[in-house]
């Protein structure tokens, strides 16, 4: 194995080698799973959620698929339940792994009722295994909360605080807040981990979702003997929901300094690397390491490391957060910035898909000219708006180049705006 | 073909030969269809469209495939094309829509629209109703004269807008040369047949069989007791090389070997020579020298006049024919055939080059290549004996029957189209000038509303 040194980090006072957790899922059920990730390079992992015995029972058929081009797996969702394996074994197998890989990184996932009385007896049981600390699993949005636990605790925040709380008072261990996207502002319940004292957040859980109908049973999938519900929802699809709500976070100046764990849709270096800039300290994984097993770490650690050698990073910290100064409000945004499509018409290979989508959908701002065998795209600049529509729907990749225009003219906000009648006067 | 000189069946064992004519280019399976159909950017107005005889609308068609709407993929095909499956299967798509595919310029790979189009054809729902409707009987009645695929689309063209059609067909089955032209391995399982079946599904079309014009029937009859005519004749006559030895045993026309190839129910029964020399450069050539070498040929030359670059043969189909095993010798002009009443022993050619004013002229060298067998495959001729000694349609410069923009001859209500007229002699684009005859013959059928006395 690697080591990258760039990439050693310290997340809440935990050291790690790197800053790739697997999310507490499948991937981190069992001893078995864990140590095949730790051998394989992972920095750490979040134990899958552990409840009060007796365990839950899981039905068949778990998981449904959002494909795209080629059967890719845009996203998949799930209706598993928390660990389906008794209490004792899990605490054995932590205690056992946590011994023999002492440099890697175990925070036990829990989710047990939201009675004091429940969280003070499984905290010291955790607390002994020598994990390194302990994940609230507020986020699972499917059949835990009708049993009163997962997202419906994580959708009210005054619950939330008064976990936490519990968390830090009967045990000694960091507590990291999970939370659950399927709420309206993500900054209230992060507030309420604030209030209650917890180390840090992570998120995103998974999203209320419904992949599919099977049109000739007519029952969502995945399908349990005829019928559905809905699931979780994880993977590439849901990276761009994560990543706005970590910066939600990071932004709000009640949470500034509440570090924060990435999840949701992390498929690769970049991603990850979008995550930190954008707010988080560390991320955890879990889709792309089931969809391709755990050999991604190789390309995850050696991707992010050689790219921050190239930038001059020396370490993680050296670029946690910084999108956020750039990342406002609309208000904010300068109205006189200009930008417009060109097409390079060397690696234009005359599909006209920019044409139809700008003539039919946007602002009639392509020329189309000559004909078949010869036929030219061209924007035409005074009706190009700068929405990169065309960019977006160009199948090649250097085709549609959005180039900067000198308008001259200084920056203005909607704020000071002349058309705004309720501009702020200077 | 007689037996003479080293001539005889049974050069390969049956199952060789079975698997020799076994489909070329075989059916993508679902998983090849979903990454070949995701690779079209359903461009707008797409060149590959523009570049397809009968106009195709290639992407439409694609994504409905890639949503797993195959049976509307089909609909798309057939109400542009009706003959789609076999034009899927025969159509040198390489200098066609593939061509045009603007997915050539980065990737140097097209993508596969023939193979998608075969695959939504095949999957046409048959426990739907029938894709196409009948109008009203209009009262008309229209002759066609050949069932090939210009006289079958132009039919069922007309048979949707609710003409009567009778097609007058000289031999004993319909499809013309995809039944009795196309290289057997580009068509397999009796497709022509098949899709004629599906092509009269519609109604109102009658085929009557061994009824040649010029023999059986006239065409000033035809024209008395129609409507409107559309001739569909092709080309029943082939180019003579003018040689001494032409008329030897063992010198054989291509064309009418392939006819007797494609309704042998025992390839292994046909005669093939050990030697085997080509004349001609184009696709007859190619496919004779391949179906040659199938059936167990072991020697099998193309010769062609001039540089190999000049071939009519696309790259694709030369290629074809070298990795069957056949070589070309180019710059070679015919000289005789040597040969006795046994048959043919060797052919002569000289060696020509380009003069400096790029004339093909021929040198003295003097090549010659032993034989058992020489194949004029050097291109087809218009007949125009059926049309009879009366009042005939104008021919063109080529020899062909001559058309308007509407596809009507110097006769008026006298229509043609196909191989009997002039283009590229493919079957895509007899089914085109089916599709448009029709249209046009509709129309002036539509004007004039007292229908004549029917047959
Ligand atoms: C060997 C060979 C291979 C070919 N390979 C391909 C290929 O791979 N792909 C491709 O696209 N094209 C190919 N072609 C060309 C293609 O077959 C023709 O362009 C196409 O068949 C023309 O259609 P048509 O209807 O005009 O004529 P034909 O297919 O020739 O049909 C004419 C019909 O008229 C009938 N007929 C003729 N005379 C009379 C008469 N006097 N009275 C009544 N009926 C008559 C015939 O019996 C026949 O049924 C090939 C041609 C040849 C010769
Ligand atoms: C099958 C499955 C089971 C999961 N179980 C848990 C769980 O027990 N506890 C938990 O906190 N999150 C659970 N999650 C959520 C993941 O930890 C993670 O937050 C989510 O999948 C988003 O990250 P991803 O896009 O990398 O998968 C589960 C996810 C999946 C796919
Ligand atoms: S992946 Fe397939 S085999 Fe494995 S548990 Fe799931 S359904 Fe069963
Ligand atoms: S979408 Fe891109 S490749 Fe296609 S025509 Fe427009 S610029 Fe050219
Ligand atoms: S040109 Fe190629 S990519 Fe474009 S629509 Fe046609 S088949 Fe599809």
């Amino acid at each position: 194995m690697k080591k990258n040194a760039n990439l050693a980090c310290e997340f809440i006072g935990i050291k790690s080698i790197n800053p790739f957790w697997l999310a507490s899922a499948p991937p981190t059920d069992k001893a078995y799973n864990v140590i095949r990730a730790f051998e394989a390079g992972w920095g750490g992992v979040v134990w899958k959620t552990l409840g009060e015995d007796p365990a839950p029972i899981n039905v068949s058929s778990r998981y449904g698929v959002h494909y795209g081009q080629n059967r890719q797996v845009v996203g998949f969702n799930n209706i598993e339940l928390i660990t389906d394996r008794p209490l004792q074994i899990n605490l054995d197998e932590i205690t056992q792994v946590k011994k023999d890989w002492p440099d890697r990184v175990i925070i036990v996932s829990l989710m047990v009722p939201c009675e004091e009385e429940a969280w003070k007896n499984i905290l010291p049981l955790v607390e002994a295994t020598g994990a390194d600390g302990i994940e609230l699993n507020f986020g699972c949005p499917h059949g835990m909360p009708e049993r009163g636990m997962g997202a419906a605790v994580g959708q009210v925040p005054e619950y939330i605080e008064m976990v936490t709380r519990w968390c830090k008072q009967y045990c000694s261990l960091p507590v990291i807040v999970k939370l659950t996207p399927n709420i309206t502002d993500v900054r209230k319940p992060a507030e309420a981990a604030w209030r209650g004292g917890a180390d840090a957040v992570s998120l995103i859980n998974t999203i209320n979702s419904i992949t599919s109908v099977n049109l000739e049973t007519m029952s969502p999938e995945p399908s349990v003997d005829g019928k559905g519900t809905h699931g979780g929802y994880c993977g590439s699809a849901v990276k761009p929901i994560a990543l706005s709500m970590v910066s939600e976070i990071a932004r709000n100046p009640e949470t500034a300094t509440l570090p924060i764990s990435g999840i949701g849709g992390i498929s690769n270096w970049r991603d990850a690397a979008e995550f930190i800039s954008l707010g988080a300290s560390n991320v955890q994984v879990c889709t792309a390491a089931m969809l391709y097993g755990f050999k991604i770490i190789d390309d995850l650690c050696d991707g992010l490391s050689d790219w921050m050698e190239k930038k001059g990073y020396q370490n993680i910290s050296d670029f946690s957060r910084m999108a956020i100064p750039n990342t406002t409000d609309w208000k904010h945004l300068n109205m006189n910035y200009k930008r417009i499509a060109h097409i390079n018409q060397d690696a234009c290979i005359q599909c006209g898909r920019c044409f139809a989508a700008c003539e039919d959908t946007s602002h009639q701002a392509i020329l189309k000219t000559g004909d078949i065998g010869n036929r030219e795209y061209t924007v035409i600049d005074e009706e190009c708006v700068g929405c990169n529509l065309c960019e977006i729907t160009c199948p090649e990749p250097n085709a549609i180049v959005m180039k900067d225009i000198d308008t001259g003219q200084p920056h203005l906000s909607w704020l000071h705006h002349p058309a705004n009648p309720y501009r702020e006067k200077p | 073909m007689s037996m003479t000189q080293d001539i005889k069946s049974n050069r390969l064992p049956n199952s060789e030969i079975f698997d020799n004519f076994s489909d070329m280019t075989p059916p993508l399976t679902e998983k090849q269809v979903l990454v070949a159909s995701e690779r079209c950017l359903f461009c707008y107005d797409a060149p590959c469209i523009d570049a397809c005889p009968t106009d195709i609308d290639i992407p439409l068609f694609i994504r409905k495939i890639n949503t797993g709407n195959n049976h509307g993929a089909a609909k798309e095909i057939l109400s542009a094309n009706i003959l789609g499956g076999s034009c899927a299967r025969v159509c040198p798509t390489e200098t066609l829509c593939e061509q045009a595919c603007v997915r050539n310029t980065c990737e140097e790979a097209p993508v596969e629209i023939g193979r998608l189009q075969r695959y939504a054809v095949d999957r046409l729902d048959k426990s739907l109703p029938y894709p196409f409707t009948r109008e009203n009987d209009t009262g008309k009645h229209v002759a066609i004269v050949g069932a090939g695929p210009a006289g079958l689309s132009c039919a069922h063209q007309l048979a949707r807008n609710g003409h009567q059609v009778t097609i007058f067909e000289a031999a004993e089955k319909s499809g013309g040369l995809n039944e009795y032209g196309i290289a057997q391995y580009k068509l397999v399982d009796d497709y022509s047949q098949k899709e004629i079946e599906f092509v009269l599904e519609i109604g109102g079309i009658e085929i009557k069989y061994c009824q040649a014009l010029g023999r059986d029937i006239s065409l000033a009859q035809l024209r008395e007791q129609h409507d409107a005519v559309f001739i569909a004749i092709g080309m029943s006559d082939v180019n003579a090389l003018n040689i001494p030895g032409e008329e030897l045993a063992g010198v054989e026309d291509a064309v009418s070997y392939i006819r007797d190839l494609r309704q042998e129910d025992n390839l292994a029964n046909l005669p093939v020579g050990r030697r085997v020399i080509v004349i001609g450069a184009g696709m007859t050539a190619i496919d004779i020298a391949v179906q040659s070498k199938k059936l167990g040929a072991e020697q099998v030359s193309i010769v062609y006049r001039r540089a190999q670059s000049s071939m009519g043969a696309s790259e694709h189909e030369q290629e074809l024919a070298l990795k069957n095993g056949v070589n070309f010798i180019c710059n070679a002009q015919p000289k005789q055939i040597l040969g006795d009443k046994s048959g043919i022993t060797e052919m002569q050619f000289c060696r020509t080059e380009l003069n400096s004013s790029g004339k093909l002229i021929t040198t003295d060298e003097v090549i010659s290549i032993e034989c058992d067998v020489v194949f004029k495959a050097i291109g087809q001729k218009f007949e125009d004996s059926p049309l009879g000694g009366g009042e005939k349609p104008h021919l063109d410069n080529r020899g062909r029957l001559a058309v308007n923009e509407n596809y009507q001859t110097s006769l008026n209500g006298v229509f043609a189209g196909g191989d009997c007229i002039n283009g590229k002699d493919l079957v895509v684009e007899a089914v085109d000038h089916g599709n448009k005859a029709a249209i046009a013959i509709h129309q002036q059928l539509s004007k004039n509303t007292a229908p004549k006395t029917q047959l």
